[in-house]
């Protein structure tokens, strides 16, 4: 069966749906006299093995957006779709994973534990296909501190945690809430160039917000703009870089060229 | 570079001499006694201290006994100390016990129940605000002069810091920790036993201790209300009979049953709780 889809796949590539595919979101808040339209008219469409940074002032609902993709966030109108399912349904099958700002590891667990969490909670369906906990932290750079506290790690290792946990359901599509905001500037970018090698080495989707223009061009195939007040989509912009990336990327003509257009577009929102 | 260390240490440690092995096991006995030794000169010095003055002064005995007339007062009332003894850390113990369990339980429902934490949490600061003092005749006369009243007292000493900690604990989850749980699609009872009953033990603890002391506190006081037996009991006797030496003799003892009630929960703490608590990743 896999491999009849696989064919389906080949042959009408447009009969696949897309990792996420969002149509006409409306979201509010409250109710009543205090209702805010945090996002408006929202539609977006992200394939699949993409790599989609999403950036925009304060207050434009990329969050919010990301959220509801996850199933966090109720919407009040409009379609989400996750590989063809509601985001509920998703979400129960384990499709994606979530990576927050803040690491959330609970803290009287060890880091391998903490990584195998998602084994011991919720409709865990088929179990036996995640991923070895140990060769994940491997991946993220942390063989060896499998029996450490999350009070002993750094904050950035603290993150790599966060992300080997969210990668052992194999997540079909990995969405990603500032998660290297709080870090120092060194560390954020060890750990872009880390996860744009997990990317080509799981080939998950990713969903990467973040309020770092330079963060989002470097990581971003596509780069989704929102505005704010109410939230919308400003732009949505296909980065012109190699695929093969390291940081000294940033430094050339064509990469300062795309964050300053970026930067422009930013200051109409 | 760490596979040459690893490699080196334990055989370090099997070829290293008796002597120097037992030295290092008496340094590891002696350096919490090296911790606290301003303690433990500031104690010996106002011990002497009292001694001096009781010898400067010439003061009588029943007014204010000598340390070393206190110290005979143990020799002498060995026995009538250690049969006083046994009653009152039970009565602590059960109370101990049952006021925090009750108090744990309790907790649980106001989380899950915020009705029930609306209409209940007034009625057990009302409970706690009267003196426990004056609830002891009254529990005498609702359920008589046996062990109960005791228990029940010292129960309720323990139960209101325990009650308002463990709410607290409970409550202590960050909500990025409930988001990730919701995403991972835990139920309310994963997430009550992964994150929320060991999130709170730290505030858990913190009551415990507290608690652990004055339950014993709360038994002594309970047996001041005609009891024939326990410190409490000791401690009247005593006084009536103008029997100093043995009443501070029954005081140091209460003292120290409640600091090791206090340094045994302090261990069992030590033991559950080995992260750093308010740190949460």
């Amino acid at each position: 069966m896999a491999m009849a889809q696989h064919k389906i796949d080949l042959q009408a590539p447009e009969l696949a749906p897309p990792a996420v595919s969002v149509e006409h979101l409306h979201v509010r808040f409250g109710g009543g006299q205090s209702e805010f339209t945090a996002l408006k008219d929202v539609s977006v469409t992200i394939p699949k093995g993409a790599l989609v940074t999403m950036i925009g002032p304060s207050g434009c609902g990329k969050s919010t957006l990301l959220r509801c993709i996850a199933d966090l966030v109720p919407v009040s109108d409009g379609t989400i779709s996750v590989l063809g399912q509601t985001p509920r349904k998703a979400r129960e099958g384990r499709d994606f994973a979530f990576v927050f700002q803040e690491a959330t590891l609970l803290p009287w667990r060890s880091v391998l534990d903490n990584v195998r969490l998602p084994l011991e909670v919720g409709r865990r369906a088929d179990t036996a296909a995640y991923a070895d906990p140990e060769r994940l932290l491997a991946l993220v750079g942390l063989q060896g501190r499998e029996k450490a506290l999350p009070h002993e790690l750094s904050g950035g290792q603290r993150q790599r945690v966060a992300i080997a946990r969210a990668l052992i359901s194999r997540p079909r599509i990995l969405l990603m809430d500032e998660p290297f905001g709080a870090l120092d500037e060194i560390t954020r970018d060890k750990l872009n160039e880390e996860l744009l090698r997990i990317w080509k080495e799981t080939g998950t989707t990713i969903v990467f917000v973040t309020h770092s223009i330079p963060e989002a061009v470097f990581l971003g195939e596509h780069v989704l703009m929102l505005a704010a007040h109410p939230g919308r989509v400003k732009a949505y912009i296909k980065v012109d870089l190699p695929t093969e990336r390291t940081l000294a990327i940033r430094d050339t003509v064509e990469f300062i060229r795309i964050t300053a257009h970026l930067r422009r577009l930013l200051e109409e929102c | 570079m760490t596979d040459t260390l690893h490699s080196v240490a334990p055989t370090a440690r099997a070829g290293m001499e008796p002597a120097v092995r037992r030295a290092l096991r008496a340094n590891r006995l002696l350096a919490p006694v090296a911790d606290h030794m301003p303690a433990i000169l500031a104690i010996a010095g106002c011990v002497m201290l009292w001694q001096l003055v009781v010898w400067a002064f010439s003061v009588p005995t029943f007014m204010a006994p000598s340390p070393i007339a206190v110290l005979s007062a143990f020799r002498e009332n060995g026995v009538i100390l250690w049969n006083n003894l046994l009653p009152t850390l039970l009565e602590a113990a059960m109370g101990f016990v049952s006021g925090n369990l009750v108090a744990i339980l309790l907790a649980v429902w106001f989380v899950y129940s915020p009705l029930a934490e609306r209409a209940f949490y007034p009625i057990a600061v009302i409970i706690k605000s009267i003196p426990i003092i004056a609830l002891a005749p009254i529990l005498v006369l609702l359920v008589g002069n046996g062990i109960a009243p005791k228990i029940i007292i010292a129960g309720l000493i323990s139960f209101f810091p325990t009650l308002v900690n463990m709410v607290q604990g409970l409550k202590s989850a960050s909500p990025a920790m409930l988001d990730l749980m919701r995403v991972l699609s835990a139920s309310n009872a994963e997430i009550f036993w992964k994150v929320r009953l060991p999130a709170s033990l730290p505030f858990l603890f913190a009551a415990l201790k507290i608690a652990a002391t004055s339950s014993v506190m709360g038994a002594i006081v309970a047996e001041w209300i005609g009891s024939s037996y326990g410190l409490g009991a000791l401690i009247i006797e005593a006084t009536y009979n103008f029997r100093s030496p043995l009443l501070y003799a029954t005081v140091v003892i209460a003292a120290a049953l409640a600091v090791i009630l206090f340094f045994v929960v302090a261990i069992v703490e030590k033991k559950v709780v080995r992260w750093k608590p308010g740190n949460h990743g």
